[in-house]
């Protein structure tokens, strides 16, 4: 952090120090005046932090907290499991494509010719289709939001936790795709025609050679995916009906307890949501931190740069 | 393919609203992420951990849990957002000046979620710009301000534009869940309306829809990634 930011300013002096603390204080206390006076003043007013509302979650007494937090256990193991199936999935998906893309490009020099011409230009000919066609689909999922193919995949599919997973293998499967794919790019040029030279073919090149070294340089990539993966399946609680995972959980329970209690006070959507943010909060933040410790690993090994992926995906967003 | 005919009003209106969400959003992420982005970087500590905790916090929850917060949460705070209906940009976007408040609330939701990652693309870019320039400018006297203003930044901005490019293209795909947080009669929500709802009665067929529906998208994405392709192309043939 200091390392990469002091370049802009000089190292402060006693005077430069001194006025810092005096700035931090006055910024904090401005901060705090007002977060009190927009935030927390009207909140209160409305009754925001009372025990009535924030009991069922924090109060292990509360005659609801048992029942609330069995509802957010069963809510965060349908996370928990989309999320899981869907990496996986998006990840044998994911390296399939890649190394399929690769194979094509690899295959679309070949000129065949051994093989008598019309079997040769068949074979180009199937090869430059398939380039296409992979990359029409690659563009295409890539390009529309992962709500939309959800929401078709639940319309097309029924079912409350196969589209969920379905449209989130599509997209992160093609993301990941390219993760491989520029994985693989990204390995010295030496390498494959060192393996090319020595005999092997295509697909042992890459089975070989290129895809364990791309693995190394892909992991800090693909570990932020899962991060992309875990907020995505918060789409599936909004669209999918009977999709039960955290936020959607939260919703239900926080519009039935009012119901169940016979009382308006206890309608406390916003705790609920503090409470499965801060659960996101936790678990995503571990896996970016794991993800940026990677990579500062890999990438004191001047050979292995991690993959930037700058096109549509792969931003983490 | 009917269907994109018969209902091609319903579908250019949808394309234009999610086009406007996308346009204000992006403006909105952009100014707030290149505050979030200053404070991350400047020299005063307490500033620095609010632009990091705003960073890790958004960069963290799945947008769906913002959207909740900004529409359960601001109306607790007693507010529709009326601050963004701004004087003759309402008359721009006719949205941003109704009663109904779930077009700003997307905007804000949108804005506040796709800042963190901007504030990521310009401090990649200011990691970009060799420390040479930085030094060079510290010795010959300029302050941090100046550093950033006339140094740093107009050199970030060249060097971000691929990675804010990206941020773009993910925000304007995010800004689908807006149609279903209450926002009415953009793409996502005119294509769930079409299929499931129908529009007179008359419902139409998913995959034509899907489709339909896509391309307002892709119309949008595509243009743009293949713009950036270009420039990052660009820029490591005169790098090499």
């Amino acid at each position: 952090m200091s390392r990469e930011t002091s370049v802009l300013y000089d190292a402060p002096g006693p005077r430069a120090k001194r006025r810092t603390i005096i700035l931090s204080v006055v910024i904090g206390l401005a901060a705090v005046a007002l977060l009190y006076q927009f935030v927390y003043k009207p909140l209160d007013a409305k009754g925001q932090f009372s025990m009535v509302k924030w009991g069922p979650l924090i109060d292990p007494d509360n005659e609801y907290f048992d029942g609330v937090w069995d509802r957010l256990w069963v809510g965060a193991k349908a996370t928990m499991q989309a999320a899981a199936l869907a990496i996986v999935f998006s990840a044998l998906v994911g390296l399939v494509l890649g190394v399929i893309r690769i194979l094509l490009r690899a295959v679309s020099t070949r000129r065949y010719a051994t093989l008598p011409p019309a079997v040769a230009y068949g074979l180009r000919g199937l090869t430059w289709v398939l380039n296409a066609l992979t990359r029409v689909c690659v563009e295409f999922f890539r390009g529309i939001p992962v709500v939309i193919t959800i929401f078709f995949a639940w319309q097309l599919l029924g079912g409350t936790f196969l589209p969920v997973v379905v449209g989130l293998v599509i997209y992160n499967g093609i993301v990941i795709a390219e993760i491989v794919r520029s994985g693989m790019e990204g390995v010295a040029k030496g390498q494959r025609e060192a393996a090319e030279s020595l005999g092997l073919s295509s697909l042992q090149t890459t089975r070989l050679i290129l895809l364990p070294q791309a693995i190394r340089t892909m992991l800090p990539a693909l570990i932020s995916q899962i991060v992309v993966v875990l907020k995505d399946t918060a789409l599936g609680g909004i669209i999918v009906a009977g999709y039960e995972e955290l936020i959607a959980t939260s919703r239900q329970v926080s519009q039935l307890l009012p119901q169940l209690a016979f009382d308006q006070e206890l309608y406390n959507p916003l705790q609920f949501f503090t409470i499965v943010c801060l659960m996101f909060l936790v678990v995503n933040y571990a896996l970016s931190k794991l993800a940026q410790y990677l990579e500062r690993r890999l990438s004191t090994k001047a050979d292995a740069k991690p993959v930037k992926v700058t096109s549509a995906a792969g931003t983490g967003v | 393919m009917n269907v994109l005919w018969e209902q091609f009003p319903v579908f250019r209106d949808g394309f234009l609203l999610t086009f406007q969400l996308s346009f204000l959003s992006a403006i909105g992420a952009l100014l707030v992420g290149t505050l979030v982005a200053v404070l991350r970087i400047s020299p005063v500590p307490p500033l620095r951990w609010l632009g990091t905790s705003y960073v890790n916090l958004f960069r963290n929850i799945p947008l769906t849990a913002v959207f909740v917060f900004v529409v359960v949460g601001l109306p607790l705070l007693g507010s529709s957002a009326d601050f963004l209906k701004i004087p003759g940009l309402d008359q721009i976007f006719t949205r941003l000046g109704i009663d109904l408040p779930y077009f700003r609330f997307s905007i804000i939701a949108l804005s506040l979620y796709t800042a963190a990652f901007v504030c990521e693309a310009l401090r990649s870019g200011i990691n970009a710009v060799p420390s040479g320039q930085a030094e060079a400018a510290r010795s010959i006297g300029l302050t941090f301000t100046q550093n950033l203003r006339f140094i740093v930044l107009p050199q970030a901005w060249r060097a971000a534009i691929v990675p804010l490019g990206s941020v773009i293209i993910a925000m304007i795909k995010n800004s689908a869940i807006a149609g279903f947080m209450g926002l009415y009669g953009d793409l996502s929500s005119r294509g769930q309306e079409l299929v499931s709802a129908g529009v007179n009665g008359v419902t139409y067929p998913l995959i034509p829809v899907f489709i339909a529906i896509s391309l307002g998208f892709l119309i949008m994405t595509v243009p743009l990634g293949l713009l950036l392709d270009r420039i990052e192309k660009n820029r490591m043939v005169k790098a090499r």
